[in-house]
């Protein structure tokens, strides 16, 4: 891991800049390190591709996952379950909030600001990705912050440089960020803690971009899984 | 991009600046898309009361000569029938989205094809037919949203993009590349304002003397027949020497696809068929994949509506079976891989 982690993580940022993709590519790699994973699927705006969706394979990693009531069936209503509150109280060594999109999407987790701010230290990631339509400029990217942490009542502590093009991102396309990212950094006062890059681009990038985190496509089509 | 923010795009970049709609999950993207691009551009953006409100405003929009779009997802199309049948019945361009979720009523959030008979048989009351288009990938819906713009000023009739819940969500990258400009018939007919320099123009579709409206409704469907003969489109996956063919479209198409490929590394000689306009049908491709093919199975995110149009462009000429999943589930490549192996054990 290119960065170490308290106990409560939170991964919020823009709507699609893929979020849940890393929120389970830190699930999986804190839990591949032998730690004790809990992922709080806290995204109850938009029931597409959620990190619930993989509650199965996560569950049998042994990483536990917490999600809205009835996700992913018809009862699927904008509910939180009350055991959310139980993260507070483990002893699990991470926390994970996988957080909707936007303002809108941290609604939910501002609920739970007071008993974060109450834990001490957590990390607080703002994702942001070059390549997503309508945060294309650092500007863009950077305005979405203050709105974030007024509904989350919380506020972030990083930045995640995720930018990507899905499967077919080259290592160029993840170097090309990066001046996106330092710029980001520069006007929202935010270190940039690691950029992501997929597995075959990130050998040719050690080196060259300081805390590279390989990352793994979890979130799959269904046409892709058999 | 998201597909859905990928069809307002496009909608954008053909030259529409007039967005009317109303949000319903999972196509309200299009909206927010819309929101926020058409009033720096100039154009309009206008969250209606209803769809039926959304609807008629396109009608209105469209009468002026404009490029006009709506969109939605199952329940809220069904609230537009009326105003689509207006449409068509005033020969009137326009482009309407359905991102389809699983129905009847109010029906599921999950995607779904359950809307086909309601797409290419009865989109309204009347006789009429709208131009349907099945993207199956994100940079498809950009490219169909362009055609579906063209055809429907070039036809002066509704087009439809009938997409599904799993492609609206779903993320992929695109290309918006700049299109050669279609030549396309002058709108003489807007009711944009005479200015004093022609007769006005009046945009109608009611005809109280049944002679009247039985013409009307005649020429239309020579039109209509020269779209059937002309407009068919399909993509063909690994047919040429196909045995067995599978008929999919949009999201389900790509479940096929990879079920084919399965299928075809364990040499089963089979291939897709895959309609790009649900309506025109691709009779003809289907036809001629007849005459060689020994059975023929459809997959559908339904109870089975488009294997309808499959058996009648078969015509008897090998059997049709049907597989799918209703309700907002997507089948999965290794079901339809079990189909296919049915046929093809079947058939030795």
């Amino acid at each position: 891991m290119p960065f170490s982690f308290p106990k409560l993580i939170i991964v919020c940022g823009h709507y699609g800049t893929g979020k849940t993709n890393l929120s389970l590519n830190l699930a999986h790699r804190l839990r591949s390190e032998g730690k004790s994973v809990t992922l709080v699927d806290l995204d109850v705006v938009n029931p597409y591709f959620r990190s619930s969706d993989y509650t199965k394979e996560l569950e049998s990693l042994g990483i536990h996952v917490l999600a809205p009531g009835g996700a992913g069936t018809t009862l699927d209503i904008p509910a939180l379950p009350a055991s959310i509150f139980s993260v507070f109280d483990t002893d699990a060594d991470h926390v994970i909030f996988d957080t909707g999109g936007d303002d809108a999407g941290v609604t939910a987790l501002g609920r739970f600001s007071g008993r974060i701010k109450e834990a001490g230290d957590y990390a607080m990631l703002y994702v942001i990705n070059q390549y997503r339509v309508l945060t294309t400029t650092a500007q863009e990217a950077a305005s979405l912050l203050p709105e974030i942490e007024a509904a989350s009542r919380l506020k972030a502590t990083g930045l995640v440089n995720n930018s990507h093009m899905s499967r077919q991102t080259t290592a160029a396309d993840v170097l090309a960020s990066v001046p996106f990212a330092d710029e980001v950094s520069r006007l929202t006062g935010l270190p940039v803690l690691f950029t992501t890059a997929p597995p075959a681009a990130a050998g040719s990038l050690a080196g060259r971009i300081g805390n590279i985190l390989e990352a793994q496509i979890y979130v799959k089509f269904p046409w892709e899984n058999s | 991009m998201k597909g859905n923010e990928a069809l307002a795009e496009a909608a954008i970049q053909a030259g529409c600046r007039h967005f009317f709609g109303y949000p319903i999950t999972p196509q309200t993207e299009v909206a927010a898309y819309m929101a926020k691009r058409m009033p720096k551009i100039g154009g309009t953006y206008l969250q209606a009361e209803s769809e039926v409100a959304a609807i008629n405003m396109v009608l209105g929009a469209a009468s002026a000569g404009v490029r006009a779009l709506t969109s939605s997802s199952s329940p809220g199309i069904s609230l537009k029938t009326e105003g689509i049948s207006y449409i068509a019945g005033s020969d009137l361009p326009c482009v309407i989205i359905n991102v389809q979720r699983g129905g009847p009523g109010l029906g599921g959030i999950q995607p779904s094809q359950a809307d086909y008979w309601q797409a290419t048989r009865a989109p309204g009351h009347g006789d009429l037919h709208v131009l349907v288009f099945a993207p199956s990938t994100v940079q498809e819906m950009v490219d169909l949203v362009m055609d579906a713009f063209d055809m429907a000023d070039l036809y002066r009739m509704p087009a439809m993009i009938l997409a599904d819940g799993a492609l609206g969500q779903m993320m992929e990258p695109v290309e918006i590349k700049e299109r050669p400009k279609r030549d396309l018939p002058e709108k003489t007919w807007a009711a944009n304002g005479h200015e004093n320099k022609r007769p006005h123009n009046i945009v109608n579709s009611l005809y109280l003397t049944p002679g009247d409206l039985e013409a009307l409704v005649k020429e239309r469907f020579e039109r209509y027949d020269r779209i059937k003969s002309k407009e068919q489109r399909s993509e063909s996956y690994m047919a040429d020497d196909a045995e067995f063919i599978v008929v999919a479209y949009g999201a389900s198409s790509r479940v096929c696809k990879s079920a084919v490929k399965a299928a075809r590394a364990e040499g089963i000689k089979v291939g897709l068929i895959r309609p790009i306009t649900l309506w025109p049908f691709p009779t003809d491709a289907i036809q001629e994949a007849a005459k060689t093919t020994k059975h023929f199975l459809t997959v559908e995110m339904s109870m089975g509506q488009m294997v309808d149009d499959v058996r009648l462009a078969v015509n008897g000429a090998a059997p049709v079976s049907f597989f799918g999943h209703t309700g907002g589930i997507i089948p999965s490549p290794a079901e339809v891989l079990g189909e296919i192996k049915k046929l093809a054990g079947g058939a030795k």
